[in-house]
């Protein structure tokens, strides 16, 4: 087995493309994901209209705009203007003060405001509305302590650790799941196959070589490689988007590794079923990306989806492992017993797959 | 070189089968090869040869009959089989991006030798082989010559008593095949047992016994020169000619 981890080890020093999509390809993801997803919600464009005009409503505008994240790109004088306005795309909400604002605090009553936003695009009319709400919370507590504009009732659960809504924060971890289940599976995806095409398992399956040797001697070198592409991501999303880390580094990095293997695994039971490399690079791109990406709660959160694609869900590994980054960064929880165990339990079953799949003859 | 001693055969065939789909490509195949014998596997391409030694290898299940090599059934003792044969692909099968010395270190490995014996074997088979100075060289920069010496260094690293040679000489000069020939009297004379398939009717007359098939079939058994007399050829080449084109 340590010839074969030795060996295979080699291969990856001795190929450039391998060791690209090792380290190159996810560190490219990260920053690019990472930067494109957070420049998109900056700035988000709304439109006042102020139906007070007073000191109060110009206090309210400031603070909503210095968030940085909601831009007011438009002073409108009527309702009537919200719906063109949302029809042409010139803004995605409208922020409604009415008359008598300043009166209805100043006598120490409830003042509310309207928030109207354009749910035309569900995700980002979410993401509105809740800068907005947030943004008016935080005026609350800083001019009006102990009074009240209305505060925001809906506390969206997603953004909860989140508070400065910064979407790095939220966005890297989930896209670390994301990139490191891709490119581990894609690894170790040709790892057999390659063998297979190019005649070398030939010589390899005349020699009293076990399967179970072959297949975990495969698996060592890759999981440096995948821990040392966790690090770098985790290196990255520090530096770079500053994400918090309020958990325990250790106890991530163990989940990490769990992971990784979960991921490797697939790659090698994908190698061990397929005929060509690029079947077997096709098939790890298809079972990996879009479901980590679609199903894992990534983006869209499992509470939105219909009971079937739920299921297929928590089928795959990246949903349980995007808890854990997410619950150790964000949250500072570092015990997940039952994640631990789900991706543990993955990875016994898919290497066992692998092990039972993985023919030691040319034929069948 | 251990000698083969158990029941004095080295490979026996018997009704060994394999068909894939509706094509049977070795049918029925009867064959006993002695201890110590060069053993010329001859055919046309596409006569079996190849699926043969892969059955007689572990390569492929049969699907019919059994076979024993070194005394022991394939069919039952595939592992221990694998430790008393080597085996050498007509397609070269060595890792062409790890260096020389390393495709050596990792076949030592899987044999199960310690690394102070695999570096024993390793200088003793460079040497033996006219590899010494290529130990560090990218296998893939060899010449196809250098290369199959090569291969049959490793077939040869964990010392079986049978070895089997799929075309070992394919694709190079006449210079090149004499040395490779010369390697394999050496091993031969040491007690090996070498089972090998040729397109080259010279090489063909290296062997003590060779067994011409055709379709699946054995046609022709005997040793090259009582096979000669038998069909009035002329040299191997008439013999080869004669014997396929019936």
């Amino acid at each position: 087995m340590l010839a074969v981890a030795a060996k295979e080890f080699l291969h990856i020093l001795r190929d450039p493309r391998t060791l690209a999509v090792a380290l190159v390809m996810p560190l490219a993801m990260v920053l690019l994901y990472g930067y494109a997803i957070d420049m998109e919600l900056r700035a988000l464009p709304i439109a006042v209209l102020d139906e007070e005009g007073g000191v109060r409503s110009r206090q309210l505008v400031e603070d909503v705009q210095s968030s940085g994240f909601i831009q007011v790109v438009e002073r409108l004088s009527s309702r009537e203007q919200i719906e063109p306005g949302f029809r042409h795309n010139r803004f995605l909400a409208a922020l409604v003060i009415p008359a008598g604002h300043a009166r209805r605090l100043g006598q120490g009553r409830e003042a509310p405001v309207q928030v109207v936003v354009d749910g035309a695009d569900g995700s980002t009319a979410a993401t509105v509305g809740a800068y907005l709400e947030q943004a008016i919370a935080l005026h609350n507590g800083r001019r009006l302590p102990g009074a009240g504009l209305k505060p925001p009732l809906r506390v969206e659960p997603r953004t909860w650790f989140n508070p400065q809504r910064v979407s790095a924060h939220f966005i890297v971890p989930g896209l670390t799941a994301v990139v490191m289940i891709m490119v581990c599976a894609l690894l170790t995806s040709i790892s057999i196959v390659r063998e297979r095409e190019t005649g070398t398992l030939e010589q390899v399956l005349t020699a009293p070589v076990q399967a179970r040797e072959l297949i975990l001697g495969k698996l060592q070198p890759y999981l440096l490689i995948g821990a040392l592409d966790t690090a770098v991501i985790f290196f990255v999303g520090r530096v770079v988007f500053q994400v918090p880390m309020n958990g325990s580094w250790l106890a991530l990095a163990g989940y990490s590794l769990l992971y990784i293997w979960v991921a490797l695994a697939m790659g090698l039971l994908i190698s061990a079923l397929v005929r060509t490399q690029q079947v077997a690079m096709m098939i790890a791109l298809v079972v990996t990306l879009l479901p980590a990406l679609l199903l894992s709660g990534f983006i869209f959160s499992h509470a939105s989806m219909p009971l079937p694609l739920q299921v297929v869900g928590h089928l795959i590994p990246a949903t349980w492992y995007l808890r854990i980054v997410r619950g150790v960064m964000l949250a500072g929880v570092n015990a997940w017993p039952r994640e631990a165990l789900v991706l543990a339990g993955m990875g016994v079953a898919i290497t066992g797959l692998a092990l039972k799949r993985f023919q030691k003859r040319l034929d069948d | 070189m251990r000698p083969t001693t158990e029941s004095g055969l080295a490979v026996r065939a018997h009704h060994l089968s394999r068909r894939f789909g509706d094509f049977t490509a070795v049918d029925s195949l009867d064959l006993d090869v002695e201890a110590g014998e060069i053993f010329g596997f001859l055919g046309a391409n596409g006569a079996g040869k190849t699926t043969a030694i892969r059955m007689l290898c572990g390569l492929l299940a049969p699907s019919a009959g059994e076979a024993w090599v070194d005394g022991l059934p394939i069919s039952t003792h595939g592992e221990a089989v694998k430790r008393r044969i080597g085996y050498m692909s007509q397609r070269f099968g060595l890792y062409d991006d790890l260096r020389v010395g390393e495709n050596l270190e990792f076949y030592g490995g899987i044999y199960g030798l310690d690394s102070a014996a695999i570096k024993a074997r390793r200088g003793e088979l460079l040497e033996r082989l006219d590899l010494s100075q290529a130990l560090d060289r990218p296998t893939g920069s060899l010449p196809l010559g250098y290369k199959q010496r090569l291969a049959l260094g490793v077939a040869l690293l964990h010392r079986p008593p049978i070895l089997f040679l799929d075309e070992p000489t394919g694709g190079v000069d006449p210079v090149a095949r004499r040395a490779f020939w010369d390697l394999i009297y050496e091993v031969a004379a040491e007690g090996t047992t070498v089972f090998v398939t040729t397109h080259y009717m010279d090489e063909a007359e290296y062997c003590g016994r060779v067994s011409i098939m055709v379709a699946g079939r054995i046609q022709a058994l005997g040793t090259p020169a009582s096979l000669k007399a038998e069909h009035g050829a002329r040299d191997m080449q008439d013999l080869f000619l004669k014997v396929v084109g019936t």
